[in-house]
């Protein structure tokens, strides 16, 4: 049986259908959660997608944060599954204190989407454990608030506890503090991360196939805890 | 010392998408009876010395031209301590 | 105050009323008494003015466009022809796609962020009110002298607006065009070019079909959104001082037309419409009135269900009203509460207005009473048709023979001078790198752009399955034009044509967006008589179909008007998107080979317009089974696997197509200067049907024989290297040399340092 692994589609997500792609071609089979439903339908992790859900008009995520699929998810996530938000969907997270820190508006003020390069520098992880430890990988990044910001206190902690799970080389694209790209939660089941591994997942349309390595680490941490049959 | 607050707002007549998104999202968490929701920007200006007629006059200049954009917002300046 | 009805209309026949104000000229009205029977109300006023504007009706370009109608090319894969909202070709294996460009150039100049955003709001309707998802979007622009204290207003502003709509929307941005010229001074262009794509049973068209059919108003609420907008705004020329009126403008929200696309795609999908059409310039006026004239019978609306943002607003002003995200959709009295449920789950305002029947009139209540009664048609479609006076300007003479000759204008003649020159084209804000704008666009999401800028087209897979994808172009040298509006719509076309099958596409169709001064002065109305013959030649030659497109007139700044500017933009399909041909030259060892020929053709070229301001001249020469021949062998070359790498030469020639392979791949290259050409004309000549491509060693015969067989002449100009260097080697006895980081850092430099 093969894991099942479900995308959240909010007012306004737009990277839903390429989440579903990525999970896809990772071997796994994607289902698609309504924001509007209170269930998960059974599956065995979730990816939060990119977009501006509800425009992003109050803050970002801060809507979205309280739709109905949220409260199973919320719950969910604590008792361990594995759950990835990526650019909005980390937003999300944060917003709904899955992860700590806020993402803010980018330092030089405009949108940007470039080929990013990242340093992975966890894998242990649900989402980084097929990385090697330091491996540098490219993946799109497109946003517009994708500043993580957190107290001084907090940084410390996230980098002291290894839960920093990439970060920007060469160019630091939003103004992140110590150039966080991505992080996960105390128990590593839960991950945030601003740049797009979604969209690098085939050669033809992506700068690598970096962006495969998520979701494939997913797959084997659900088969090495037992909860997906190898 | 003295603290000006500008405040920007979209134009009564002007569609606020923001503003109606956080309507929505109100009546979903149980607040109800909102008819309307407006966003606007609040700029708190820190002057050194008095705020004089002159300087006011310059700051409402500086709210129309710069801080607010005339064709789409309206703004209003207050002076307070 | 009582409402102005039809009763009082026919009662009161003879009191003043406001045309002028409104833009309709005293016969343009005596027309509308005619085709009443009595004065009209001040409803049917609104709706006759707004709906006969130039915007509109197209009253002074009719007459020239039905050349696109008359010299259609024989081509099987046109599904709908002009006339909707958008033309629909089809690309094989059952998909049909359509794609359009519109202008919203005027509302971008008063609001540069608002404007550009609505711009693509607009366009993104009219491509789904034809059935299909919308899959790309494309941004042609074209600002005013880069160094003008307000062109950093103006660029910043649109820019911004344009990647705040579309981003949200969830479209990649694939390609465009931005360019500087002190013409647009004042008159910015911001031309937006959707693409979609649908199976060819999802093809649906705006009208109003079957008696007793609901008409239903969808999407958001109807404010006091750029009242007048479209026949004010649209046609007023501004004065010199910038815009002095401040009119109502139409702010974006593109989170609900996502949601308004989503929802739009399902109660298609579930068969629960008959007719749509978006709601764009002229609002509901345009939208029930071209519904009703397109279907059989009549409608009536309940004007006052409408749900309006502004509870002030008077019935004039809500048959006007331009607020955006708004559709309009005919249903059948069994499924409307299907449709309902669909547009609650999208959190989606819906409500019944009217009623399709056999009236044969377009009828409209207020609160019971009757405000409006006409024949559809005579809003819609039978407005007032021009035949405005046409003169070749006087000045043209002066201007041909105005030729960029070496005595006229100094050029190079030493490798030091060839070297300086270079180094100042890199810079030129019209060749630098567009990065600082295209990186804010997102081109990524929905996961299948294969190519976007700065690759010659963008190219987005359709079919997941079979690899089917379509790549889109848009072109325009406008200098060309100002020098011979004929030649210039036909360059403007080849080059777009050219853009498509360098990768690998085969040119299938085109939509335009043809940008002009006031049509009321007759050498702009030649220009544009010009244009649009040269392009219609041009299609009906090589066998593309013109399925669509959009005239903006009035762009100009008190007597003077921009460079008659029409931009083309050609749509090809390819089989399968894993054989595209991109740009960059990968392979250090492969051959260099210039397709064409390069002669001797500066006049209208960048560096005439760079290095010496001077516009002057014959634009090249333009050979159209030349260009036809070139764009076989490069579809062939793509589909055998011959070429690794091309790239259109266009502005900047030669030199700049080089240069921006090399910046491409972060890889150098010799080029040897044939000796039978002098290296400045070598490299700056803008001639036309030309293309750079390179070559495996083991494909060089294979080239060869397709040349030959085509009769497209191939000359080998060097060979990819691993340097990190460019070097033109035969520039008057010496080499001229520029690394790609010097070449790099300039080209990136230009466009932070004026904007950012």
């Amino acid at each position: 049986m093969s894991s099942r692994i479900g995308v959240v589609t909010f007012p306004g997500s737009l990277d839903d259908r390429d989440a579903i792609r990525a999970v896809t071609l990772a071997g796994a089979e994607a289902v698609s959660l309504w924001h509007a439903d209170a269930t998960l339908q059974g599956v065995d992790a979730v990816v939060l997608p990119g977009g501006f859900s509800y425009g992003d008009y109050l803050r970002c995520g801060a809507i979205a944060r309280f739709a109905p699929v949220m409260e199973p998810l919320i719950k969910a996530a604590r008792d361990g599954m594995p759950v990835l938000g990526i650019c909005n969907g980390f937003q999300i997270l944060c917003e709904s204190h899955l992860l700590p820190g806020a993402l803010t508006r980018n330092d030089h003020l405009h949108f940007i989407c470039r080929d990013q390069r990242l340093q992975i520098t966890n894998t242990t992880s649900a989402w980084t454990s097929n990385f090697d430890m330091n491996q540098e990988i490219v993946v799109p990044l497109k946003n517009g608030e994708g500043g993580f910001v957190a107290d001084e206190r907090t940084l410390d902690q996230l980098e002291g506890e290894g839960r920093v799970i990439a970060r920007y080389l060469e160019v630091n694209p939003n103004g992140s503090r110590r150039d966080i790209a991505g992080i996960c939660n105390e128990a590593g089941n839960v991950v945030g991360l601003m740049p797009h591994p979604e969209h690098a997942v085939e050669a033809l349309t992506g700068p690598t196939v970096d962006g495969l390595g998520f979701f494939t680490s997913v797959l084997k941490s659900l088969v090495d805890n037992g909860k997906v049959l190898a | 010392m003295a603290i000006v607050v500008v405040d920007v707002a979209l134009k009564p007549e002007i569609l606020d998408p923001q503003g109606r998104a956080v309507q929505g999202a109100l009546g979903r968490l149980g607040l109800h009876g909102v008819t309307d929701v407006r966003q606007g920007k609040q700029f708190v200006l820190t002057i050194d010395g008095e705020v004089t007629a002159d300087k006011l006059d310059e700051i409402k200049k500086i709210a129309e031209t710069l801080l607010s954009n005339p064709v789409i917002e309206d703004f209003t300046v207050e002076v307070k301590a | 105050m009582s409402i102005d009805n039809v009763a009082s209309a026919k009662a009161n026949s003879n009191i003043e009323q406001p045309f002028a104000a409104l833009g309709l000229k005293p016969d343009e009205y005596e027309r509308i008494k005619e085709i009443l029977g009595r004065r009209p109300t001040s409803s049917e006023l609104a709706m006759y003015s707004v709906m006969w504007s130039e915007h509109c009706s197209y009253k002074s370009s009719k007459v020239h466009l039905r050349q696109f109608g008359s010299k259609v090319p024989a081509n099987d894969s046109m599904l709908v022809g002009i006339g909707e909202n958008a033309g629909v070709v089809d690309i094989g294996d059952g998909w049909a796609v359509t794609f359009k460009v519109e202008s919203h150039n005027h509302p971008s100049y008063v609001e540069p962020y608002q404007g550009a955003a609505t711009g693509v709001g607009g366009i993104v309707r009219d491509i789904i009110s034809m059935g299909a998802r919308p899959v790309a979007v494309m941004d042609p622009l074209r600002f005013g002298a880069p160094d003008h204290p307000d062109t950093r207003r103006v660029v910043n502003g649109i820019v911004a607006g344009i990647g705040g709509y579309g981003n949200c929307l969830g479209l990649p941005n694939i390609g465009g065009e931005l360019i500087f010229d002190p013409s647009y001074q004042g008159n910015p262009l911001v031309n937006a070019l959707c693409v979609g794509t649908m199976k060819h049973e999802d093809i649906h068209l705006a009208k109003a079909s079957g008696v007793g059919n609901a008409v239903i108003l969808y999407g958001a609420r109807t404010g006091g959104d750029g009242i007048g907008g479209v026949s004010v705004l649209a046609s007023e020329t501004f004065d010199a001082d910038g815009p002095a009126k401040r009119p109502s403008v139409q702010v974006g929200d593109p989170f609900m037309e996502k949601l308004l696309i989503e929802c739009t795609l399902e109660v298609l999908h579930a068969g629960l419409v008959e007719g749509i059409q978006d709601l764009g310039g002229a609002g509901i006026s345009c939208a029930t009135s071209e519904l009703a004239s397109n279907g059989e019978g009549g409608m009536h609306v309940w004007l006052d269900r409408v749900l309006l943002r502004d509870s002030t607003l008077s019935p004039e002003e809500i048959l006007m009203s331009e607020s955006q995200e708004r559709m309009c959709a005919v249903v059948e009295p069994n499924k409307v509460d299907a449709f309902l449920d669909v547009c609650r789950k999208w959190d989606i305002e819906a409500v019944v207005i009217g009623e399709v029947n056999s009236s044969g009139r377009l009828t409209v209540d207020w609160h019971g009473e009757q405000i409006v009664d006409v024949p559809p048609r005579s809003v819609a479609h039978d407005g007032p048709v021009y035949e405005r006076p046409l003169a070749r300007p006087t000045w043209m003479d002066a201007r041909q023979a105005d030729a960029p000759t070496p005595e006229r204008l100094a050029r190079p003649t030493t490798a030091a001078q060839v070297r300086e020159t270079l180094l100042l084209m890199v810079a030129a804000p019209n060749l630098a790198s567009k990065t600082w704008v295209t990186s804010q666009y997102d081109r990524y999401v929905r996961g299948n752009t294969v190519l976007a800028q700065p690759e010659d087209s963008g190219m987005i897979r359709v079919d997941e399955v079979t690899g089917r994808g379509i790549a889109v172009s848009t072109d325009c040298n406008a200098r060309f034009a100002a020098l011979d509006p004929y030649r210039g719509a036909q360059l403007a076309f080849a080059e777009s044509y050219r853009n498509v099958a360098i990768t690998g596409a085969r040119p299938l169709a085109v939509t335009n967006c043809l940008n002009f001064g006031s049509p009321e002065d007759a050498g702009v109305m030649w220009q544009f008589e010009q244009a649009v013959t040269g392009l219609a030649d041009a299609c009906l030659d090589m066998g593309t179909p013109v399925t669509g497109g959009n005239v903006s007139f009035y762009n100009q700044t008190g007597d003077v008007a921009i460079h008659p500017t029409p931009v083309i933009g050609v749509l090809g399909v390819i089989g399968d998107v894993a054989n595209r041909t991109g740009m960059e030259w990968k392979t250090a060892g492969e051959s260099i080979y210039v397709l064409g020929v390069t002669r001797d053709e500066l006049a209208g070229s960048e560096w005439a317009h760079e290095i010496h301001g001077h516009l002057g001249g014959l634009p090249p020469v333009l050979d159209l089974n030349v260009e036809k021949a070139l764009a076989e062998v490069l579809i062939q070359g793509s589909q055998d696997g011959v070429l690794s790498a091309a790239h259109d030469v266009a502005d900047g020639g030669l030199a700049q197509a080089f240069i921006e392979m090399a910046l491409r791949a972060d890889r150098g290259a010799t080029i040897s200067i044939p000796a039978n050409i002098d290296p400045f004309v070598f490299m700056w000549s803008e001639s036309a049907s030309r293309a750079v491509v390179v070559v495996p060693e083991h494909h060089e015969q294979a080239l060869a024989s397709l040349c030959s067989g085509h009769g497209v002449v191939a000359t080998r100009v060097g060979s990819v290297d691993d340097s990190s260097e460019l070097i033109f080697s035969g520039v008057y006895g010496e080499s001229v040399k520029a690394t790609i980081d010097e070449l790099r850092s300039t080209s990136e430099a230009v466009l932070p340092a004026l904007f950012g």
